[in-house]
């Protein structure tokens, strides 16, 4: 950090989440408002990291049961089948539309399982209070923000299938609990995502305002 | 407000003074490259072409089948509010309530509170709780996903292509127009310019 970077928190000053206006704290800056859109003002996210680590827990003990569980169930004149995630890229793998299956691969374990273990990581760097390589970090933290919701692929993937494949005597697609529990996992990785403060990134630990 | 010569980066808090923008220019962070804001030209005639178009595709994608099936005789069509039916039947109603929520109400909430405060605007008039108004969409704006829905389809429609005769429905090339209209209009809808709006009118 050279000596011209001030950051707004040194100067007991605070930006609105809500507009991005700039704002004086007074003493410890608790319950004061922006005052032009009424927004709590925060130096940092409040309890920041302890929210971020209480979705992203959670959000690894339910991504066990999404992979271990059936995602959904066909049932036709040949008999039932049950499709974990994994098993449905398979599937899409030797039905020879090896591009989809990457698509589903990446998006349904990739991503959710890259998410997971960079927020674990981004989190452990702050609790340590590295400085170093903070503008990678922070590069690293906008990628999750921005591919969070496209795990989401396979919730939807399952609702449409499930909605058609309804022909009574040929074939019907039910949708397996794996369905809601991978739900949970994106919405959770996105809370935390939304939880973690990139500010915390750039600051040594005796400088974090929780 | 301190200054309004001055802001700090919402990803780093590096404190700065804010550039003077060329009309279609980015105001980046130095330390951080953060987009701290733009200036959009013409941001508010386009914004609200754009959202007014992708309210007219909203309606009819939601109006209309997305997609059908034909095995030997028996057909089968759904709409969206269909697909969330069927799987709330299912008693899934944890996976229908998410989808519903990510698919039709937060993207109708989303387009219908754009045209809120575009529409007022467009006509010299500053919409009423605009401030509000605009945090509740910045609050919104990660859960609609329209686009990972479209995908959704596609991918369900590859998988089904083999077993059974698909037929596309209009909805789906509503929601193709959706998504680009959509995105557009969220690209073009200047929220940095708006907030300066209501600083003026204090």
């Amino acid at each position: 950090m050279s000596d011209s970077d001030v950051t707004a928190s040194q100067l007991g000053l605070c930006v609105c989440h809500g507009c991005g206006g700039l704002s004086r704290l007074a003493g410890e800056g608790h319950d004061m408002c922006c005052r032009r859109c009424g927004t709590a003002l925060h130096l940092r996210k409040p309890n920041s990291v302890a929210r971020t680590w209480a979705f992203l827990i959670a959000a690894y003990i339910l991504y066990v049961p999404a992979n271990v569980l059936p995602m959904m169930r066909t049932g036709s004149l040949f008999g039932a089948q049950s499709d974990t995630i994994m098993s449905g890229v398979a599937y899409l793998w030797h039905s020879g539309s090896w591009h989809l299956a990457l698509v589903v691969f990446i998006a349904s374990i990739l991503i959710p399982l890259t998410k997971m273990f960079s927020l674990t990581f981004l989190l452990i760097s702050v609790q340590r209070g590295w400085t170093e390589r903070a503008l990678e970090r922070t590069k690293l933290y906008r990628v999750l923000d921005f591919v969070g919701p496209w795990s989401m692929l396979d919730v939807y993937v399952v609702t449409i299938l499930v909605a058609l494949v309804q022909l009574k005597t040929l074939a019907t697609i039910q949708p397996g609990p794996a369905a809601a529990a991978f739900g949970a996992v994106v919405v959770l990785t996105m809370f935390a995502t939304m939880a973690l403060d990139p500010r915390l990134l750039w600051e040594p630990k005796e400088n974090h305002h929780v | 407000m301190i200054s309004h010569a001055l802001t700090a980066c919402h990803e780093c808090d590096l404190l700065q003074r804010k550039p003077i923008l060329p009309s279609g220019g980015i105001a980046c962070c130095r330390r951080c490259k953060a987009v701290l804001f733009r200036r959009t030209p013409n941001s508010l005639d386009r914004a609200l072409a754009y959202t007014l178009g992708a309210a007219i595709l909203f309606i009819i994608a939601n109006m209309f089948p997305i997609v059908g099936l034909e095995v030997q005789g028996n057909a089968n069509a759904t709409s969206l509010y269909g697909a969330v039916e069927s799987i709330w039947k299912n008693d899934m109603e944890g996976v229908a309530s998410l989808v519903f929520a990510t698919t039709i109400l937060i993207p109708a909430v989303e387009i219908s509170l754009m045209l809120y405060v575009l529409v007022p605007l467009k006509f010299e008039r500053l919409p009423r709780k605009m401030s509000a108004i605009l945090r509740i969409l910045q609050s919104v704006r990660p859960w609609s996903m329209t686009q990972v829905f479209i995908l959704g389809v596609l991918v369900a429609l590859v998988k089904l292509a083999h077993l059974a005769h698909v037929v596309p429905g209009v909805a789906l090339w509503a929601f193709g127009g959706l998504i680009l209209s959509l995105t557009a209009a969220v690209a073009t809808f200047n929220t940095h310019e708006l907030w300066n709006l209501v600083t003026e009118n204090e």
